[in-house]
């Protein structure tokens, strides 16, 4: 990540948790309903659904993260991101707002971070009242051996 | 770059490659007139083309080749040498046609080496034998001379003289040039001398019509960018998605004034899309263009005879499964060359003719391409492979495989047993790729070898892969989409219904006609909810995988819907399961089931009985002990497994021990309206007091007989091959089934154990004077099987083991009523039996049956002719009883 100047991020709440994805990398922002179930499929990937005539895959983040599911699975917002010539979508419990933050103030990820977690951040941003963890989206996509997904 | 440019170099290229074959078949058939006539008018074309576009390498290059063919023309004669050197010349063409394609220029360099050698083979030639036509036959020319110097690349007037002569058809046809005028009279006078040293004359006028259907032909094709297709197909896809969904929407309201265009819309949209997909299609001939040449050079290189013959060049496919199989199909020719045939030497050595085979043929079939690349070199080095798979890990050295198992690994990843790297193959590239690549495309690919005959590879591939009907069903509230394709047939089962789904131990299976069809739930093949599965209610999607049949159990089975099929994302990719997902006309997305996933995840081998697709004869020569049979597998007194052929049984059943009732000091329980005897299979085998009694449930008009075990475990495909024979009432031998040391039990010693007349009984209806039956098979467990079937039913059974023991007994005991002969025994086969005991004026009346794993009509024909009565299927001993009763009246006479 550069160092200088400023990023948009479009900020996504996990669980409790605040996060950051770069904004030139998302798509749109979707409901995500009538997600099809795709068996045997890695634990994180919630489904595929049809997005006005395409085919997104879905992954839960919280899945991903390694958190409860939520309880309320109506309504459920996603993040649409293309990645290598597909499409894909990340559910998340709740879209915030856009925010343009310096490069500078990046700070690197905690090394005491849960192993799942450092994998798929790519910094941590000091906000005035909360922490913001800047989502590596490739990182996210990338496809994990099983065993570590398991 | 031009339009123009382009163009040249598309139809060049194409040129080329007919070239390429039209050059190889050139040497083969040196005195071909017409394939040189071919060669020469499109080398010429190309020379034409190219001093037209200013392509100075090129066009010189093509000059020198074409000097060299006229040359042949004259009388020259063909060597491989002068092949090989025109050959390298198209080459040296193409790498300058593909650096022009990729610069828009020629690119630098000479080819005076080429040129050079070219020359000094077109001068340096020999006179023409005394045998061969000599050009001074033909009417002189008129010798007109040039004042300079030719430069490279321009003809002289003799030369183009000729070529208007012997392409005059076509000069005249395209070429509106004055100077073509006078050429027609010149060919006119000579065609008589044509026709006294041509003992063919027709072939000039095949050539004739050839042209002008090729004249007519080019008027009506044109050239379409494939990216164009491509969106057209896209768009089509588009149209079949959006008449779904109207479909889907019209489906919920009875009357609506949209019914009728709407139909109308869908068979046009049908139309359309049959249309488009059409324009997609080409012939796999186009895939094998490259092979000819590949094989000749590769015959040159490793000194072997090799023929190429390719049949069905004309059947059609998707370009883009095309372009997925040319790479594979390439591999397997070349490996059938390097590995697969011998030298000619060694040919010679075995006594095989010398020049080898490589044949490609391809067909349609039930909606799908079957290519098949066979040799008929040494085969596949089973030991090679063994080793090769217990090196590697993938089996143990202890392993009792079949051979078709052992090479199956040559599909493995990484897998490559040529002993040195050759030029050829062996480069790391292996069937695993050629199977990995055939796998994308839905295909499969099956391979049989036989040492010494040959290797057959048989590739199965769908017609085309962007729209396919699909069946769609429900499984654990989820649904799925199964290719049409692989679909058979539907079977409902219910309460009420013929079909019922059985369990042997807790595998699933049904019997349909005859055969036991394993069975699967979608719900746990998918892992989606592991609690109670409808078994009661429910549909089971017959498909067929390869050549086994498999029985998949759905909730629900709703419509076939057209479905396009849309690639699974990269994070999918690795659930062998799947093949692509599509959304449906209600807009929601499925997963479209990949039948190949399923049976591998079923464990079902691809090998085994199921269609026979192969001719007679192939069939015939394959080993009996190949041929893998289901056994039931239990324990009974031990640990050990004994095992019993699964279709020797009638039932398997599990009472409550209390229903088990003791009388006259046999164990009894009652059974269908009757009472059954239960016989311990050993002395080890304790009937239980309590809790559920497995049985084995043998039932003979109307007598059962239940064989007490205690524990059924499992029904395991294996082909039978006793290791160890026993000496052992009861039991025949031990075999390794399943990688287990199982005993084989023999059913025939435990029938009279319930029933003491179990043989002596005579079927109703059977007459008093026992029948007189021989029975010849190589197989002694096959006698031990059907023989107390047989002598239960009343016949006086004679066995024999051979086809010449049989003809020994039949002459030395006289006239047997009826005889049963397996076909397929070493020596003399039972076709050879029958064939001469119908030439024996004596024994000609002898009704014989005849007993065969297969029943293709290949094979029932082929037993027709050799004189045999009627086909019973070796395990079918209700259908050999019935068989045996309806043989011609002559039995009762003999009688």
């Amino acid at each position: 990540m550069k160092k200088t100047g400023e990023i948009e991020f479009v900020t996504v709440t996990i669980g409790d948790q605040l996060f950051g994805l770069a904004i030139d990398r998302v798509h749109d922002v979707f409901a995500a309903d009538r997600v099809t179930r795709v068996p045997m499929a890695r634990d994180e990937i919630a489904g595929i659904l049809n997005l006005r005539g395409r085919i997104v895959t879905m992954i839960d983040m919280r899945r991903c993260l390694d958190l409860p599911p939520k309880d309320d699975i109506s309504n459920q917002m996603a993040v649409g991101i293309e990645f290598g010539g597909e499409s894909y979508g990340l559910l998340i419990d709740e879209v915030g707002e856009v925010m343009k933050l310096p490069a500078a103030q990046l700070e690197t990820v905690p090394v005491n971070l849960d192993s799942r977690w450092r994998r798929v951040a790519a910094g941590v941003y000091r906000l005035e009242e909360d922490l913001m963890i800047v989502l590596d989206i490739d990182r996210v996509l990338e496809v994990q051996p099983r065993e570590a997904a398991a | 770059m031009d339009d123009l440019l382009r163009d040249f170099l598309t139809e060049t290229s194409e040129s080329l490659d007919v070239v390429d074959v039209e050059l190889v078949r050139f040497e083969q058939e040196p005195n071909n007139h017409d394939i040189l006539a071919n060669i020469f008018r499109l080398v010429h074309t190309i020379k034409g083309t190219c001093g037209f576009l200013g392509l100075p390498r090129l066009e010189a290059l093509a000059h020198a080749a074409e000097t060299l063919m006229g040359k042949f023309r004259d009388g020259l004669p063909v060597t491989s040498a002068a092949v090989s050197l025109i050959l390298k010349t198209i080459d040296r063409i193409k790498k300058i046609l593909g650096d022009l394609e990729k610069s828009g220029g020629e690119p630098q360099g000479g080819d005076d080496d080429l040129i050079a050698k070219l020359v000094a083979m077109s001068e340096g030639a020999p006179t023409p034998a005394a045998g061969q036509p000599k050009p001074k036959a033909e009417p002189p020319l008129v010798v007109q001379t040039l004042e300079r110097e030719l430069r490279p690349g321009e003809v002289s007037l003799d030369e183009l003289e000729r070529a208007f002569r012997e392409t005059e058809v076509e000069i005249v046809a395209v070429d509106a040039e004055p100077a073509a005028a006078p050429a027609p009279v010149t060919a006119k006078k000579e065609e008589p001398a044509a026709e006294a040293r041509d003992p063919k004359p027709r072939r000039v006028n095949i050539r004739r019509e050839e042209d002008q259907r090729e004249e007519a032909a080019k008027a009506q094709t044109l050239r379409v960018q494939v990216e164009t297709l491509e969106r057209l197909m896209t768009m089509v896809s588009e149209l079949v998605l959006t008449r779904n969904q109207l479909l889907e929407i019209m489906r919920h309201k009875q009357d609506s004034e949209f019914k009728v265009p709407l139909q109308r819309l869908s068979n046009v949209t049908a139309e359309l899309q049959e249309g488009v997909i059409k324009t997609r299609m080409q012939p796999i001939g186009n895939a094998w263009a490259k092979l000819p040449r590949i094989v000749r050079d590769l015959a040159k290189e490793l000194n072997k005879e090799i023929e190429l013959e390719m049949h069905g060049a004309e059947t059609e496919l998707d370009r883009q499964i095309l372009e997925v199989i040319r790479d594979p199909l390439t591999h397997i020719v070349r490996n059938s060359a390097d590995h697969g045939l011998e030298t000619t030497e060694e040919r010679r050595r075995l006594g095989k003719p010398e020049q080898g085979t490589i044949r490609l043929s391809a067909y349609h079939e039930s909606g799908q391409i079957v290519i098949q690349i066979a040799d008929d070199g040494k085969g596949l080095n089973t030991a090679r492979i063994r080793e090769k798979a217990i090196a590697k890990g993938l089996m143990q050295e202890g392993d009792k495989l079949s051979d078709a198992q052992i090479h199956k690994f040559i599909f493995a990843s990484g897998f490559s047993t040529a002993d040195r790297i050759t030029n050829v193959s062996g480069r790391g590239v292996g069937m695993d790729v050629v199977k990995t690549n055939i796998d994308q495309i839905g295909g499969s690919i099956d391979l049989k070898s036989v040492a010494g005959k040959g290797t057959t590879l048989s590739i199965k591939i769908p017609l085309t892969l962007a729209i396919v009907p699909a069946l769609l069903v429900e499984s654990a509230k989820e649904r799925f989409a199964i290719p049409q394709s692989a679909v058979v047939e539907l079977v409902r089962v219910n309460a009420t219904s013929k079909h019922k789904i059985e369990r042997v131990k807790d595998a699933p299976v049904l019997r349909l006609r005859n055969k036991l069809l394993p069975l699967a739930h979608l719900s746990s093949l998918l892992n989606l909810n592991k609690g109670a599965v409808e078994t009661e209610n429910a549909f089971i999607v017959v498909m067929q995988v390869g050549k086994k049949n498999l029985g998949i159990v759905v909730d629900t089975v709703f419509h076939t819907e057209e479905i396009v099929v849309k690639p699974m994302s990269s994070m999918l990719r690795d659930l062998t399961m799947f093949s692509g997902n599509t959304i449906l006309g209600d807009g929601s997305v499925i997963m479209i089931i990949d039948p190949n996933g399923l049976a591998s995840t079923l464990g079902a081998r691809l090998e085994g009985e199921g269609n026979e697709t192969e001719q007679a004869e192939e069939e015939v020569r394959v080993n009996e002990a190949e041929r893998p049979i289901s056994f039931l597998v239990f324990r009974a007194g031990s640990r050990e497994p004994k095992a019993i052929p699964l279709s020797l049984i009638t039932r398997l059943e599990e009472i409550d021990a209390v229903k088990i009732e003791i009388s006259n000091g046999k164990y009894l329980v009652q059974y269908r309206g009757g009472l059954m005897p239960l016989v311990p299979i050993n002395d080890q085998v304790k009937v239980r007091s309590e809790g559920m009694q497995p049985l084995l449930v043998f039932i003979d008009s109307n007598r059962a007989l239940g064989l007490v075990v205690d524990e059924i475990v499992d029904v395991i495909e294996d082909r039978l091959d006793i290791q160890v024979g026993s000496a052992n009432p009861g039991t025949i031998g031990s075999a390794i089934i399943g990688g287990k040391a199982t005993e084989i039990l023999d059913v025939a010693h435990y029938l009279p154990l319930a029933y003491a007349d179990w043989f002596i009984r005579k079927e109703k209806g059977a007459k008093d004077s026992k029948c007189r039956v021989l029975f010849v098979d190589d197989s002694a467990f096959f006698c031990n099987m059907l023989l107390p079937v047989l002598k239960a039913a009343g016949y006086d059974v004679t066995t024999a083991t051979s086809g010449a023991e049989a003809l020994e007994i039949v002459e030395r005991e006289g006239s047997f009523d009826a005889v049963v002969s397996d076909i397929e025994m070493p020596g003399m086969s039972g076709f050879e039996f029958a064939e001469t005991l119908r030439k024996n004026a004596r024994f000609a009346d002898i009704p014989i049956i005849a007993l065969s794993s297969h029943s293709s009509a290949a094979v029932v024909e082929r037993g027709r002719k050799s004189g045999f009565h009627n086909f019973v299927a070796k395990f079918d001993r209700q259908g050999l009883l019935t068989a045996l009763k309806h043989v011609p009246q002559e039995i009762s006479k003999a009688a």
